[in-house]
């Protein structure tokens, strides 16, 4: 029966099914990871977040959760500039994580 | 000259023929695998160049002033520079003369490959040396030189201050070994050719010495054990050569025709890569060049360290010294030799793989502002820019990653503009790519290639005739890499340099004390040192730092660096803004966005881009902008 809409799939993420080796991996290689307080001034200054939705902070948040996928499609247009770098309240070497993402993580996801 | 020996050998001469006919084969090998490693359209131009004249005779000069005189070490510091030309010059010119001996009194022998290096072991004086008032009087003079610049070397091995360097290179064990090999030639070459003096004759030198040692060793058997010793010393100094740093000696010569002829560094650590990292004599100069070493723990981080860990192959340590590196180019430009060690770095970063690579196919130019459907309406009701682009035409400003961060410098930049009546359009007002110079710098060049392209898009649908950058950063990969036809590419210290002098600002000038500082990326990297300065000394005094222009010093903020953190850049920015107070100045002005805002976090006065300076003081009343535009669109 169609009633003009459909129950949505469930976007909940379940932490226990979520596979953390490469997000232990890349925390060991960047253990600053743990410095960040979301507080999103690597989003408002990222030139690249008008094309791919690209934030610092939502890639690390995606990856505690597991979405590896969203990560990568994100990363894809980072272009490296260091803006994010340059505003970090905390010190996060952001330039250096994204090298470390794009080394640990696969691409497929794209 | 008579000779002593009907055979004319000695089984002495066996080590230094084994070390001698070892180090040539070494060499010939390298050299053939170096030259077959470059890519094919470089290796010819390398053998082209080997044939132009001019090339020719460029090589030479630079091969004898580098090579022999090492003219750049007596710049730096003349005790240094002695030391090093008399070693290498005097050493040539006993190898010289050695051999015109030999042509001269036994013209027979000279196809003997020892016979000039012993010489004097087997002849016997008669008249025809006139005593050795000339040969062997030129002989002893340069086996002096020689020997003084071995007494500098190990004073310099001690007291390094003396030489102008606090800190030099931490030998490795076969560079020691190398080292008192060479150390040892010369003395033993002076006692060997002491015992046969009074046979083979001699000048002050030797001759002296031989009345001294016949006095307690009158034995003529007793030379022996001197030719031997002198003949190890050369065989065991050839045979460890390779492995030490003294290949650098026959490298150099190698990689000055290479430099010459425009060869790029095209592969981590093959051909031209290859030819620098021999060519590294691990003199230590860059470890006092290098910003980093403030830090005594990034002492080993330097190019000389770069360039032994990759003759080991040290995989690891290559990753991090390359990683750690500013990318300031001092090294590069203070090395007595030319090995570019920033792009020797930036070469190693570019081999490394990654498993997300960036693609921005998905970015289309329509997506971006001044593209052919997104011109503001300003633009395009100018049309009269377009028919005068001849005469001056549109101004596009690209402000850049690092400006937008800093937005008063685009705001004073657009004032400048303003009041010199110059039409101008912004090209990432709403934000755009990046130039794709701190993509480049990480080694990942498809993808700056990509942003170059897109940029490149952008910039020749503008219908600008002139590129306008507040960045030094991006106006470098802008010379470097783009290539945008019929449009002139400025920086904004150049382009307020001639507004000035064409009248269309008129600056006012006060008592203030302005330093400039050289960013790396606009002074080593592009040479711009003049104009900025120019236009300074239009609105105040103008002091100078310590170091400054070529060898001024990096503030610590540059995006060379992938792996330095933040925490570890201060004392490299506290140490750059120490060596600016030398004048004593009230503002330290800068060129780039990124020097302004790393001082800015810890200076103890102003920091201003000079585009504030100059919006300041910047006169408007004189006259309409418009009269005074003379190459302008109005």
């Amino acid at each position: 029966m169609d009633f003009g809409f459909k129950i949505s799939p469930s976007s909940a993420v379940n932490l226990d099914n979520v596979d953390l080796t490469l997000y232990n991996r890349l925390l060991e290689a960047e253990p600053d990871i743990c410095k960040c307080i979301a507080c999103g001034s690597c989003t408002a200054s990222c030139p690249a977040n008008r094309f791919s939705g690209m934030s610092v902070r939502k890639a690390i948040l995606n990856l505690q959760r597991g979405k590896e996928k969203e990560t990568a499609r994100m990363l894809s247009n980072c272009m490296l500039c260091g803006k994010c770098t340059m505003v970090c309240p905390r010190g996060i070497n952001t330039r250096h994580l994204i090298l470390s993402i794009c080394k640990l993580y696969k691409e497929e996801a794209k | 000259m008579r000779e002593r020996f009907l055979t004319g050998y000695n089984d002495f001469v066996l080590p230094f023929m084994i070390g001698m006919i070892f180090i040539l084969s070494y060499c010939a090998i390298s050299l053939v695998r170096i030259i077959m490693q470059l890519p094919k359209e470089d290796r010819k131009k390398f053998f082209i160049s080997l044939v132009t004249p001019k090339t020719i005779a460029k090589n030479i000069r630079d091969i004898f002033c580098d090579c022999l005189f090492h003219v750049k070490l007596w710049k730096r510091n003349k005790l240094l520079g002695y030391m090093h030309s008399s070693i290498a010059f005097g050493w040539f010119m006993l190898i010289v003369i050695g051999h015109i001996e030999v042509l001269f009194y036994v013209p027979h022998r000279a196809k003997l490959f020892y016979f000039p290096i012993f010489f004097r072991y087997f002849v016997a004086e008669t008249e025809s040396t006139m005593k050795g008032a000339f040969f062997f009087f030129l002989m002893d003079f340069f086996l002096l030189m020689v020997l003084s610049g071995i007494a500098l070397a190990m004073i310099k091995r001690l007291q390094s201050r003396l030489f102008g360097m606090r800190r030099t290179t931490n030998p490795s064990f076969l560079d020691l070994i190398g080292l008192y090999s060479l150390w040892a030639i010369f003395p033993l070459r002076l006692i060997a050719e002491g015992f046969t003096a009074d046979i083979s004759g001699g000048s002050f030198l030797t001759k002296s010495l031989n009345h001294v040692l016949n006095s307690f060793l009158s034995d003529h058997t007793n030379m022996l054990p001197a030719w031997w010793a002198y003949s190890c010393a050369l065989g065991v100094f050839f045979i460890v050569l390779p492995f030490t740093r003294y290949m650098h000696i026959p490298a150099e010569m190698l990689l000055i025709p290479l430099r010459n002829a425009g060869i790029k560094i095209r592969h981590a650590r093959k051909g031209l890569a290859k030819a620098q990292v021999y060519a590294c004599p691990s003199c230590g100069l860059c470890i006092d060049a290098c910003p980093m070493g403030v830090m005594k723990t990034h002492i080993k981080d330097t190019t000389v360290y770069l360039n032994r860990q990759i003759r080991r192959n040290n995989e690891a340590r290559i990753e991090e010294i390359s990683d750690k590196c500013l990318l300031c180019g001092k090294c590069t430009a203070v090395c007595p030799v030319g090995v570019e060690g920033d792009k020797l770095r930036i070469a190693q970063r570019s081999i490394r793989r990654y498993a997300i690579n960036q693609d921005y196919s998905n970015i289309s130019a329509q997506m971006l502002p001044i593209s052919p459907g997104n011109i503001s309406p300003a633009a395009v009701s100018a049309p009269e820019s377009a028919a005068t682009v001849k005469n001056g035409g549109k101004v596009l400003y690209y402000a850049g990653c690092m400006t937008a961060l800093t937005p008063v410098i685009r705001k004073s930049m657009e004032s400048i503009l303003t009041k010199a009546g110059v039409d101008y359009e912004l090209m990432d007002k709403d934000g755009g790519l990046c130039c794709g110079r701190p993509m480049m710098m990480a080694g990942r060049f498809d993808q700056a290639r990509q942003m170059v392209e897109k940029n490149t898009e952008i910039i020749m649908n503008s219908g600008a005739d002139t590129l306008l950058l507040t960045c030094p950063i991006c106006y470098r990969i802008f010379k470097e890499k783009y290539d945008l036809k019929g449009i002139e590419i400025i920086h904004h210290t150049q382009y307020i340099d001639r507004l000035i002098r064409s009248g269309m600002l008129r600056v006012d000038k006060d008592t203030t004390r302005y330093v400039f500082h050289d960013p790396c990326e606009l002074g080593r990297g592009c040479g711009v040192y003049e104009e900025p300065r120019e236009v300074l000394s239009c609105a105040g005094e103008l002091v100078e730092a310590t170091k400054n222009r070529k060898e001024s010093i990096c503030c610590g903020g540059s995006l060379g660096s992938l792996s330095l953190g933040f925490d570890k850049r201060k004392s490299m920015t506290e140490n750059a803004l120490a060596n600016l107070m030398a004048g004593a100045p009230d503002i330290i002005v800068t060129a780039c966005p990124l020097c302004r805002s790393t001082f800015n976090r810890y200076a103890d006065r102003p920091v201003e881009d000079i585009a504030e300076i100059i919006d300041r003081k910047c006169v408007t009343s004189a006259a309409g902008p418009a009269s005074l535009n003379p190459g302008g669109s109005n």
